[in-house]
């Protein structure tokens, strides 16, 4: 039995709220109702915002009142099963850590007393959950991260951090999908852009499915980006989700 | 050419209703911060209540017009010059080539909206014509707007039907009523709906929060409005797990003071939101100054549906008797 509470955002939104933990089973259930409703196309709900444990949900209150609503996604989330949600997307990123594309990974070795290849081989290991997408225009808030390789933030951020740029800050890593301030340790830098308002699809990869980092050399980086750049370079993806 | 900038003002971005459908991306849905302005602007001219606007802040443009057509501005009360002869707001303007106009300072308010019959040639982006600044897309080149540049116009519409209708003076019983017309003394009062996380707020903090007096920080902008004064007593642990951040909500930092998300927030936050301010009352705040004051009424969930419909209506009928 799936337990949430809808609580009122003001007269156009609400958020159903299925508990307060970063759990991958949590997130599940969110992105279960998340993708009922992009199925059954109500007329009243305008859009949504998955989050670790949460759904927005903006309505228009014309057509649907409060409490209507409330019944509805009642109705909708008891539907769920507790088993494993549908295979999802995962993604795979090409990351080059070499220390020009990594201006932290040197430090980190220091701090972690561990050989680059062992920090490589940590990061490119796991298939990191999405939980949620925010703060920046794909930026993807990842689980999973190694806790051999949680590290603090930087003392002072960085004003400029250029766009593909991947770090980790406390418990998470991820990548900066556009150049922006931040106080991540960088370890490497994709060519791949997560988000490009150019491409047919600007956005790589949605809420709840994963990531899987792929470790590439200089020339591999170089040919990867000018794939990119034409248009050309696709990041391999496969079907699979993530085993609760 | 149509319509060329002689000087843009503090900060003048071409916005719509927003961006729907990205926010699950972390697009913030950016568009016109007072929602009831710019779709006013657009009724007098005639033009789909979403379409794209010129939106303006203190310090208005100076606009050069090279083709006829009609405009209307809305929102902020300025004391606009049309080839230096002081002209009113809310009404349907008819401009000719070579028309100067002058927007000049917000005297009351803060933002106004500008629109052209017919709609400005602008491209979509991402499913929106607004100006997302932080991103750079949709608008002019998705930047704000710069002197010298040239906006075009979508058609070429020289005059409306029933342009003596579209005059001020006969549209009085239509318009919102004016949140200018108090003394400049006012406390604007902005209704909220409790949550989604009022739980973590005792009754005490809840009712001391209505009881406050704020003052708009100058550091407020299309993101959010930051309030001053008195810290809610007794705070502690404001973090909560990020979750969505809706249009209105009234998030309390960890210096107890609230903050106001507008529509360029971002889309999700890790602050505890104690209630979220109803849509007809965005337009108010929107249209605060820096050191205006506001304080908080709870309403009911239901309450605010009334509220919402009610004022909808108002724009409905005011296009219905244009049209009629």
């Amino acid at each position: 039995m799936i337990n949430c509470r809808i609580l009122p955002a003001g007269d156009c939104a609400l958020v159903v709220e299925f508990g307060k933990e970063i759990d991958p089973k949590l997130n599940s259930q969110v992105q279960f109702l998340r993708k009922q409703l992009e199925i059954l196309k109500l007329p009243y709900v305008i859009e949504t915002v998955p989050t670790f444990c949460s759904l927005l949900i903006y309505y228009n209150p014309i057509l649907v009142s409060f409490e209507k609503l409330k019944n509805k996604l009642n109705h909708i989330v008891k539907k769920q099963d507790l088993q494993q949600s549908g295979a999802e997307n995962i993604i795979e990123i090409p990351v080059c850590y070499d220390a020009d594309y990594g201006p932290d990974m040197e430090n980190l070795m220091m701090q972690k007393n561990m050989t680059r290849d062992e920090i490589i081989h940590l990061h490119t290991q796991p298939q990191y959950l999405i939980y949620m997408l925010g703060f920046l225009p794909g930026f993807a808030y990842l689980g999973g991260l190694h806790p051999s390789l949680h590290a603090k933030r930087l003392d002072n951020p960085r004003t400029v951090i250029p766009a593909g740029s991947v770090g980790i800050g406390g418990e998470q890593t991820g990548i900066y999908p556009l150049d922006s301030p931040g106080g991540w340790q960088l370890i490497g830098r994709t060519p791949v852009r997560p988000y490009d308002k150019n491409r047919s699809n600007p956005f790589l990869y949605q809420a709840g499915d994963s990531i899987k980092f792929v470790s590439v050399t200089q020339d591999e980086y170089y040919k990867i980006e000018s794939g990119v750049l034409e248009g050309s370079y696709i990041c391999q993806v496969k079907k699979g989700g993530i085993v609760l | 050419m149509s319509m060329e900038i002689i000087s843009p003002g503090a900060l003048s971005t071409i916005q719509d209703s927003g961006r729907t459908g990205l926010q699950a991306m972390g697009f913030s849905p950016s568009g016109a911060t007072d929602l009831s302005a710019m779709r006013l602007a657009n009724i007098l001219t005639g033009n789909d209540i979403n379409e794209a606007v010129l939106e303006t802040t203190l310090i208005g443009p100076t606009i050069k017009f090279h083709k006829k057509c009609v405009i209307a501005i809305t929102g902020a009360s300025i004391k606009a010059k049309l080839n230096g002869v002081e002209i009113n707001g809310n009404q349907a303007i008819e401009i000719a080539s070579n028309d100067l106009l002058e927007m000049g300072f917000a005297v009351e308010g803060c933002r106004c909206y500008l629109s052209v019959a017919g709609g400005l040639s602008i491209k979509s982006e991402l499913g929106s014509k607004s100006t997302h600044l932080k991103c750079a897309i949709g608008g002019f080149l998705g930047r704000a707007l710069k002197a010298g540049d040239q906006i075009e116009f979508a058609k070429e519409i020289t005059s409306l039907p029933k342009m003596e209708k579209r005059k001020v003076e006969n549209l009085t019983s239509f318009l919102p009523v004016s949140r200018f017309s108090k003394e400049k003394s006012q406390v604007y009062i902005l209704r909220a709906v409790k949550g989604p996380q009022d739980d973590m707020f005792t009754e005490a903090q809840k009712k001391q929060f209505t009881q406050n007096t704020y003052q708009l920080s100058v550091d407020s902008n299309r993101m959010a409005c930051k309030l001053e004064g008195k810290s809610l007593d007794n705070l502690s642990g404001m973090d909560i797990i990020s979750d969505g951040i809706a249009l209105g909500s009234i998030q309390i930092s960890s210096n107890g003071l609230p903050i106001v998300m507008l529509c360029d927030r971002q889309t999700t936050g890790g602050y505890a939101k104690i209630g979220t301010v109803i849509t007809p009352d965005i337009s108010i705040i929107a249209q605060c100054k820096p050191g205006e004051k506001v304080c908080f009424r709870w309403i009911s969930v239901n309450e605010s549906r009334r509220i919402y419909k009610k004022e909808l209506k108002k724009l409905e009928k005011l296009e219905l008797y244009l049209n009629k």
